[in-house]
């Protein structure tokens, strides 16, 4: 499969938000954002983004799924929000039916995807998260496949578009 | 009337008996109890198969020590949600199977609601309507109770709940999960004035809650970001435990007080938290409020609580068996009400 990387410095938490709503106007059924990262990182704050983007009513918040592992929102399209923080390792994924949801009717953002391990297959969109400061993260951003390659290319423009902006 | 409940919504099999909604015959909570029976345990997170295992000995084990049979039990009352939907699909599978089998009246009841209701297997439960905090791992909202069967939510989380920035905190500080009680230990010897970390929403004009700062916060915290002293962890768990106990009976006893209420009460897997309970207490009779909390073993989950919620909704259709109901996994509008899920027609 292609595929090529971006980095980017989010310089606050605002711009973390704001790159995950344009890119939540953007995507569609079938794509999938794997999310990485420490604790505090921003991956559920930029999933607030996306949720928005997509469409998502303001007043539904978008809360950590950490504790129900998984939680759907009804917006533009479906957005299927999961969480595998409390996933001891790949093979429990099997039971969470997420193959299923990949490539389905809605868009799936997987937080903690590295415990997807060897299961994390297919078109993708990765963004890691890593703390650069107290407000600022590096994000670096992998898109694989053709639907992951259209999330980074309308990424970068994203990013374009920040540049001298906080 | 002898209700028989039963818990899966998330890692713990649970079930009791209890009589009229007040008095626990027999709790029995599988990841808590040394049970010796087919299963170890400790139930590992995740596994609806282990709700399957552990289901029969622990509904058992609860029958044995509370010295009854299952004929002897007059209605089944079992948690159908908010909650990991392919544990409440177990238990609310099995309970309907069982209710079938016996010809037993069923009715699904809230986990929210069940968690309420905990109050009211104490010895001085609270008066309608009073206030309520409900604080575990994945919920933090705050009620407006007015009866056993109505409540309203005036105020929730807009991204993690309380227990869980407790979890996540104690990982950041490699403590074990579940991390409230490792953070309680910890935080006994260090300052809770330490760091000022930051109460979020502390002034908005609204009851609902954000602790994704303070987690955040505490991680920058630990990476010297923010730090220009030498790192103490007890005072970084002293000082995180303030602040999230903090913001939460603020908020609790203000909005007690606003909606004119006589009680503020405490609920949930972190409502077994000491300084909370500390500190709600000091602020209730500050402001003129009684204050109630269950028991340290009733406040998270359970299956007592279930069939304590369970009994109000038979009591109401003592001949009637709902089997046409869904788990489902999370609430989905905020002035949504609850406690009973059931269909319309056959309410």
């Amino acid at each position: 499969m292609r595929d090529e990387a971006v980095t980017f410095l989010s310089r606050s938490p605002g711009q973390t938000f704001r790159l995950g709503e344009m890119l939540g106007r953007s995507a569609g059924a079938g794509d999938f954002l794997a999310l990485t990262g420490e604790l505090g990182g921003g991956k559920t704050l930029f999933t607030q983004g996306l949720a928005l983007g997509l469409g998502v009513p303001e007043e539904e918040y978008v809360t950590s799924p950490t504790f129900t592992i998984l939680n759907i929102h009804r917006g533009r399209v479906t957005l299927y929000h999961y969480d595998l923080f409390r996933i001891s390792g790949p093979g429990e994924t099997v039971e969470l039916g997420l193959e299923e949801q990949l490539f389905g009717d809605g868009v799936t953002v997987v937080e903690w995807a590295e415990r997807l391990g060897s299961d994390m297959t297919g078109e993708r969109l990765e963004i890691n998260f890593e703390f650069a400061g107290e407000r600022e993260r590096t994000i670096t951003m992998r898109g694989l496949g053709k639907s992951g390659l259209r999330l980074l290319a309308e990424a970068k423009d994203i990013i374009g578009g920040f540049r001298g902006d906080t | 009337m002898i209700v028989l409940g039963i818990e899966t919504s998330c890692d713990d099999t649970a079930a009791a008996l209890v009589e009229d909604g007040t008095k626990v015959l027999a709790s029995v909570v599988s990841s808590q109890d040394a049970l010796h029976g087919p299963f170890g345990g400790v139930v590992p997170e995740l596994a609806s198969r282990r709700h399957l295992d552990a289901l029969v000995p622990v509904m058992n084990e609860a029958l044995k020590r509370a010295g009854l049979s299952l004929a002897e039990v007059d209605g089944l009352a079992v948690t159908a949600g908010p909650g990991l939907i392919g544990s409440l699909l177990v238990g609310t599978a099995f309970a309907k199977g069982l209710a079938l089998a016996t010809a037993k009246p069923i009715v699904p009841v809230d986990h929210l609601s069940a968690h309420i209701h905990a109050l009211f297997l104490e010895r001085d439960p609270p008066e309608f309507p009073f206030v309520a905090l409900l604080v575990s791992g994945g919920h933090t909202d705050l009620h407006l109770v007015s009866s056993h069967t109505k409540t309203e939510i005036i105020g929730r989380t807009r991204d993690d709940a309380a227990g869980e920035a407790f979890d996540k905190v104690a990982k950041l500080l490699d403590l074990g999960y579940p991390g409230g009680p490792a953070i309680q230990r910890l935080a006994e010897k260090g300052s809770r004035e330490a760091i000022p970390f930051p109460r979020a929403l502390a002034k908005h004009d609204s009851f609902d809650f954000s602790f994704s700062g303070i987690k955040t916060a505490v991680a920058n915290y630990l990476k010297g970001y923010s730090r220009d002293s030498e790192l103490s962890r007890e005072d970084v768990a002293a000082s995180f435990q303030e602040a999230v106990v903090d913001v939460l009976t603020q908020k609790g006893v203000d909005a007690a007080v606003r909606s004119r209420v006589k009680g503020i009460a405490a609920v949930g897997g972190v409502a077994a938290n000491l300084r909370f309970r500390e500190l709600l207490e000091a602020r209730a009779q500050a402001r003129g409020l009684r204050f109630y909390f269950p028991s340290i073993e009733l406040c998270t989950d359970n299956g007592a609580m279930v069939a304590a919620a369970g009994y109000h909704l038979l009591k109401d259709n003592p001949d009637g068996s709902v089997l046409d109901f869904d788990a489902y996994s999370r609430k989905k509008a905020l002035k949504e009400p609850f406690p009973d899920p059931r269909p319309e027609s056959s309410g």
